[in-house]
């Protein structure tokens, strides 16, 4: 427990010091000024979110192909904080579009398909909510979740594919986009950053459902006594 | 500096739902060890009887 508190507060303190980084290391951007420091937090979200929904995807289809529980566990851990992930991106996507737009929401394909993909990995776990037989629960959802994940790469291609409000992208976006080196650096440690606490939280989850399991087992147990 | 309020609400908006969520992982978690002793202890009754 102890130990668990220690890694959690090095690695807020870890947290803490790359948005410092941020907002003092990294220059302000011309023509947005300071409002562009979402960025950090923003796309690091996003690309955590997707590393979690495809953790979930992989679990998913091991627990087609094998059937075994841990691997159910994993799917609904990655699913969880992968959702925890998409909705930072929700929540701070409108905060840094207002000021810069003039409009907090506007329905073009990158921010329609990334409130789908909120909503599809909401839908998979209310389904697991609703089926109380383990294995049923477990294959329906793992086929959910292969469905659900199909638009993880509509969501990163559509500014490529269509005329999008969001802005083209900066990181792999081919000749012009990219980042001045201060910046990348701010960047890449707050992802590192970031996936150390997706690995935190996806731990804490995966053992949650390994509990969830050995009480259901114990309470089988003590129906049949 | 404008928009520093924006910026700043938006980083504490992501701090908030990642504390928030991880208070919920570590209340479902004692919620079930409670459960795992209080039936641990209800089925070694049952053996003993």
């Amino acid at each position: 427990m102890t130990k668990s508190i220690a890694r959690a507060a090095v690695l807020f303190a870890l947290i803490a010091a790359t948005a410092y980084l941020a907002f003092n290391y990294a220059p302000i951007e011309k023509s947005m000024g300071v409002i562009q420091k979402i960025f950090y937090l923003h796309i690091s979200c996003a690309f955590s979110a997707f590393v979690a929904f495809g953790t979930c995807f992989y679990a998913n289809l091991r627990y087609v192909f094998t059937r075994e529980p841990k691997a159910d566990w994993l799917s609904v851990s990655a699913a969880e904080v992968g959702l925890a992930f998409i909705s930072v991106v929700l929540v701070s996507g409108p905060i840094w579009a207002h000021p810069v737009w003039g409009i907090w929401w506007t329905w073009d394909a990158r921010l329609t398909l990334t409130f789908v993909l909120g909503l599809l990995y909401l839908s998979y776990l209310l389904l697991r909510s609703m089926i109380e037989e383990p294995d049923k629960r477990a294959l329906f959802s793992a086929l959910f979740g292969i469905f659900a994940f199909l638009d993880v790469p509509l969501v990163y291609f559509s500014i490529r594919w269509w005329r999008t409000q969001h802005p083209q992208p900066v990181i792999l976006g081919g000749p012009g986009s990219g980042l001045e080196p201060r910046m990348r650096v701010s960047y890449l440690l707050m992802w590192g950053a970031l996936t150390g606490l997706l690995i935190l939280l996806l731990s804490a989850r995966y053992k949650l459902e390994a509990l969830r399991a050995s009480v259901e087992d114990l309470r089988r147990e003590a129906e049949v006594r | 500096m404008k928009n520093l309020d924006s910026v700043l609400a938006a980083y504490l908006a992501g701090w908030a739902i990642f504390f928030v969520y991880y208070i919920s992982v570590s209340q479902r978690m004692s919620t079930l060890r409670e459960e795992v002793e209080r039936l641990k202890a209800l089925l070694s009754k049952g053996s003993s009887k």
